[in-house]
């Protein structure tokens, strides 16, 4: 299979999240943040290359956000390409993810970084759309291609 | 303002609950969802109780369901591409005919007040009708090709043969069968929304229609036919349907469904922020740019989206929604 992107830049992983005393206290509330999302999805592997969402910049800790009171989580992705086909995949992968991980009472927007890829509407259309993502997700050889992204490697 | 009383919470469904669709005769209704089974409810005592369960009829999700205004028939939509049409002539339950023909998922089904035809759309984009021939016969009378994405739903109107649909190419558009040459035609387009639009739901004269989208807001669309007094200009002697209210900056997430009720005008609608909304046309208001008031706007009706809501035919004020949660609720508005 030919690569639509054969080259592409690869970035280092930034240090796992440093635990503090009061988070291992359980009598202390401490809500979901960005970071805490960004550690589900960072790991997840991108569709054609041997690496992570997060080493290809795909997804960032800065264009995630999180707004505990109203239940809302935010992530906005960077395809490697403005023409990447897999755009959708990959957003789907990160939606998928996020579904299975987070409390059901989270609304999960997953959208494109505005003005990085060249059919962002009709993508960020499609992946808010949870109608279309039920029928894809019924879809057994999508949703194995799915786990394959989002199973992580080497843990 | 007025008041939604929760009177009772259904938890049989495993998953989402996609659609509820009351008996014509407002003492049972049929749900439906992600589990594949339809359930059948009706009242004992004060409780509704899950009467029957449908599970062998669908592959797959099942979408929508719909009866036949007759009663005696419960058709229903489903991802695997057929609609099933039931029957209780045996006794119990069956399903005595499937239609086949979509591409894929079968996303609406409804039929026409005369019970002699029955309309579907699918993602395929297309919507068909069919037409109720003899005993379990049913016969595609049409493959409409109108819309040019992801159909989401189709209604029939309430005294006529015009049928809407409602698509993820932003319009809704209208279908009537041309007398000379019984061919479906499309006539008319109604586009103002800005996204998908998910549901319509017209009055109880037929006259005006509402649909809600995922652009977070509602509209009402009122027909002008030809040689209307407002002047409101008509092509080929088919009347215009003209958007002639915007209710804007009250859902905050896409709107799923819209139930306008036929015998207190009330309009309800299912949102993905999990707010069940009721709208009233104000008592002053101009018919030719009507105003529609939230009248009650009840917060966490559910604990995740709101997919559906319907008023009840028959009881005035009664009102089922279904959820993501798995949930069924039924629920008394106030005044």
């Amino acid at each position: 299979m030919e690569l639509e992107n054969d080259n592409p830049n690869i970035y280092k992983k930034i240090n796992d999240r440093v635990i503090l005393p009061e988070e291992e206290d359980d009598d202390v509330i401490d809500e979901f943040d960005s970071r805490e999302i960004f550690d589900l999805i960072r790991s997840i592997n991108d569709p054609e290359h041997p690496l992570t969402l997060e080493e290809l910049h795909v997804v960032e800790n800065s264009l995630i956000t999180v707004d505990n009171c109203n239940s809302i989580v935010k992530v906005l992705y960077t395809p490697t390409i403005p023409q990447c086909s897999m755009a959708t995949l990959i957003g789907l992968s990160i939606r998928v993810k996020l579904l299975r991980c987070l409390p059901p009472r989270f609304k999960v927007n997953v959208e494109i970084n505005p003005g990085t890829h060249a059919s962002e509407n009709s993508v960020n259309k499609q992946l808010a759309d949870k109608e279309r993502v039920a029928a894809a997700l019924e879809n057994t050889h999508l949703i194995k291609v799915i786990n394959q992204c989002i199973t992580s490697k080497g843990l | 303002m007025g008041k939604l009383e929760l009177r009772e919470t259904l938890s049989k469904h495993v998953g989402r609950v996609w659609n509820v669709a009351w008996h014509p005769k407002g003492d049972a209704f049929a749900s439906c969802g992600e589990d594949k089974t339809i359930r059948i409810w009706a009242k004992e005592g004060n409780k509704w109780i899950n009467k029957i369960v449908l599970a062998d009829g669908h592959k797959r999700t099942i979408r929508s369901v719909a009866w036949s205004p007759c009663g005696n028939y419960l058709a229903s939509a489903s991802f695997d591409a057929t609609t099933a049409v039931w029957d209780k002539k045996s006794g119990e339950f069956e399903c005595n005919a499937t239609l086949e023909g979509h591409e894929n998922e079968v996303k609406s089904v409804a039929w026409s007040n005369s019970g002699s035809l029955l309309a579907t759309c699918s993602r395929d984009k297309s919507v068909w009708v069919w037409e109720v021939a003899e005993e379990d016969e049913y016969e595609c009378a049409a493959v409409l090709n109108a819309h040019t994405q992801d159909v989401k739903k189709v209604i029939w109107h309430p005294h006529c043969d015009l049928l809407a649909s409602a698509s993820y190419d932003n319009t809704i558009k209208l279908f009537k069968e041309d007398p000379t040459d019984k061919d479906w035609i499309s006539v008319a387009t109604l586009a103002s929304h800005e996204s998908t639009v998910w549901s319509i739901a017209f009055d109880k004269t037929g006259t005006r229609l509402a649909s809600c989208s995922d652009d977070t807001t509602v509209k009402i669309w009122k027909e002008y036919r030809p040689n209307n007094p407002e002047g409101i200009p008509t092509s080929d002697n088919e009347s215009t349907w003209k958007c002639v209210s915007t209710v804007s900056g009250l859902h905050t997430r896409t709107v799923y469904d819209i139930s306008w009720c036929h015998l207190t005008g009330l309009i309800a609608t299912a949102c993905g922020d999990d707010t069940i909304r009721i709208l009233q046309e104000d008592n002053d208001s101009d018919p030719n740019a009507p105003n529609f008031s939230c009248v009650s706007s009840t917060e966490r009706s559910h604990s995740q989206d709101v997919n559906a809501v319907a008023w009840n035919p028959v009881i005035s004020g009664l009102l089922a929604s279904c959820s993501d949660d798995g949930n069924i609720k039924l629920w008394n508005y106030m005044e």
